[in-house]
């Protein structure tokens, strides 16, 4: 297949991917779910109110109304106002985007810098002890939950020694840098056993292919297998288990968020959760949807460009 | 002489066909599961975990959780080994009361996961044409919305307790093995042993489920320690976010019961349900690569 054939083919088929994301979140929340009036009046609410709430909300409306309200604002961005502060969603994404953005880039760059680098080492040394230890400490990271570090790094190090802010927000450039520091770390130490088990997988991956033995046959130097053949096919699959992470870094850190009271994303979905506001949650739903679909179409035609063989399947 | 030595090499002919009897796949894999001592320990370590949350449901063991066995916050000793919550309950009887939770959410959603995965994997694998372009266009589109998002929002709108966390689990959680089977379910669906099942004349059903599926469920198996993982960790986070379980102790609400407790020195309690939650995904990460490396015969000796 034509190279170009296949990313047009590739970038089409996004349509029918957003036209079933924007029908799954319409069936989640315009149909399966129960009466969101009776949720947010609760239990005393009379009829009338209820009435008056739904028409506000625009449910009452035709169902097939709704759902091409939810496909436009998948093209136009409006997704209309909270159902709990009666602000514009778009607003408060964009002004959440930035906290968020502030803290998940940089944890993001470090931890995938810090991960690579000691993949490269531990497949120098594959099966000998620093790799054996190497894989033990990733499997041991994996096996806490995140909330137990949160809560465990916040509790030692931000109050017990008083070495960072335990929790609050600046904006602005160099206001807010003490307020991330602590989440970075976090964040670094919470992708790190994931990360480094991924690239690891992929660096022994390559080293058994025939290229290396034939590399190793002529007489190089493990050293320049390493850095100048391995690393370079080993980016391939690198490449696209980061582009494929950017969505998660607009979600931003939930619960991370959550306990240092960054006014990021994910504070936005915790509190949109609370408050059943279903408006906020569709919009941030299908913003991150599109990001997903956005990154995973990019990652898929960086692959069709620097690999070949993909083209042929 | 020459006799007796026909007789002999007969005899360990006989013997060597014995003990070459050709294992099973399952047979060869349980062989080399077996000799692995640290995946041995794991997979007892997980049955324990299994037993002590089958005692648990049954009511033999920390039924009393609820009851009051000393003042508010005391220190693990003798008698409480884990120490006491705020209610002054046994915290050893809430992590076992968690584990039970832990465990029948990891096992319930990995069950609803590995379903779906299986039947729309084989019959999107299987079939081909329009049923796969429809299956495929369905799992990239639940793939498409992240994972947490699909997740919060089904148990959101499914009501609080348990059952909306099985619900919300095991619907998001069955992409990646219905892939997994797809892709391996075309490599297998024409090959000779299922033409000649064909040839016999059986039918789309018993190629599918009685030929195709049993060399390809390796990867069911390897993927449910996965899921099961998966769905321990994610019980902890929505119970944090309040769409967990209600009324009852479990790993995550303990955690985060810890949030107020940390400060003030009660460190028991976030001890005991991360290190009861540590043991367990340890075990299954563990028996995860285990069975990877005895089941999937392309990793070999990698």
């Amino acid at each position: 297949m034509n190279i170009y054939t296949y990313i047009l083919r590739r970038l089409l088929y996004i349509f029918p991917v957003i036209i079933g994301v924007s029908f799954l979140i319409f069936i989640l929340f315009n149909v399966v779910c129960p009466d969101p009036t009776l949720i947010m009046l609760g239990k005393h609410a009379t009829p009338e109110q209820m009435a008056m709430l739904r028409t506000e909300l625009g449910l009452d409306r035709p169902l097939w109304v709704q759902y091409f309200d939810i496909l436009k604002s998948a093209f136009t961005f409006d997704f209309g106002r909270s159902w709990n502060t009666k602000q514009e969603i778009f607003q408060m994404i964009k002004n959440g985007a930035i906290p968020s953005l502030t803290f998940t880039v940089p944890g993001f760059i470090f931890s995938t810098i810090t991960s690579l680098s000691i993949a490269v080492v531990v497949a120098f040394y594959r099966g000998k002890f620093l790799d054996k230890f190497f894989v033990v400490i990733c499997v041991s990271m994996m096996s806490i939950s995140s909330l137990a570090y949160i809560l465990f790094f916040q509790w030692f190090f931000a109050y017990k020694l008083g070495m960072f802010e335990i929790s609050g927000y600046e904006d602005g450039f160099p206001y807010f840098i003490p307020y991330v520091i602590l989440p970075i770390i976090i964040w670094i130490i919470l992708s790190l056993g994931y990360d480094l088990r991924f690239y690891r997988t992929v660096m022994l991956d390559e080293i058994y292919q025939d290229y290396v033995r034939t590399a190793r046959a002529k007489g190089l130097s493990e050293r320049v297998i390493l850095f100048k053949h391995v690393l370079k096919n080993a980016m391939i699959p690198v490449i696209t288990y980061v582009v494929i992470q950017i969505p998660y870094l607009i979600l931003g850190a939930l619960l991370i968020e959550n306990f240092f009271g960054i006014p990021g994303l994910g504070s936005l979905v915790v509190d949109a959760i609370n408050s059943n506001d279903f408006g906020v949650l569709k919009a941030m739903s299908i913003l991150t949807s599109l990001a997903f679909i956005f990154f995973n179409l990019l990652s898929d035609v960086l692959y069709t460009m620097v690999d070949p063989r993909v083209r042929l399947k | 002489m020459k006799s007796t030595a026909v007789e002999a090499s007969n005899y360990s002919d006989t013997k060597g066909k014995k003990a070459q009897k050709p294992k099973s796949l399952w047979g060869h894999a349980w062989t080399q599961l077996s000799r692995d001592k640290v995946a041995m320990l794991s997979l007892t370590i997980f049955a324990l975990y299994t037993l002590v949350a089958f005692l648990s449901v049954t009511g033999l063991i920390a039924s009393d959780w609820k009851n009051e066995v000393g003042l508010s916050y005391g220190v693990p000793s003798r008698d409480h080994w884990f120490g006491l919550d705020i209610f002054g309950r046994s915290v050893f009887a809430k992590t076992i009361k968690g584990t039970e939770v832990a465990m029948s959410v990891g096992f319930v959603v990995a069950t609803i996961s590995a379903c779906i995965g299986i039947i729309f994997g084989s019959f999107a694998g299987f079939y081909g044409g329009k049923i796969d372009e429809l299956i495929v266009w369905f799992y990239t589109v639940v793939s498409s919305v992240p994972n947490i998002m699909l997740v919060m929002a089904i148990a959101l709108i499914s009501g609080k307790g348990i059952h909306s966390v099985y619900l919300a689990l095991g619907l998001t959680t069955w992409v990646n093995l219905c892939r997994l089977i797809r892709a391996e379910v075309i490599r297998h669906k024409d090959r000779e042993y299922v033409q000649a099942a064909a040839a016999i004349g059986g039918g789309d059903f018993r190629k599918l489920f009685k030929h195709v599926l049993p060399n390809v469920f390796h990867i069911v198996i390897i993927n449910f320690t996965l899921t099961f993982q998966i769905a321990i960790k994610s019980e902890v986070i929505l119970s944090y976010l309040g769409l967990g379980v209600q009324g009852r102790p479990s790993w995550g609400v303990m955690i985060n019961d810890a949030k107020l407790e940390l400060a003030r020195g009660y460190w028991w309690q976030l001890a005991a349900a991360t290190f009861a939650m540590f043991f367990v995904l340890l075990a299954l990460n563990i028996l995860g690569d285990a069975l990877r490396d005895s089941l999937d015969p392309k990793l070999k000796g990698k």
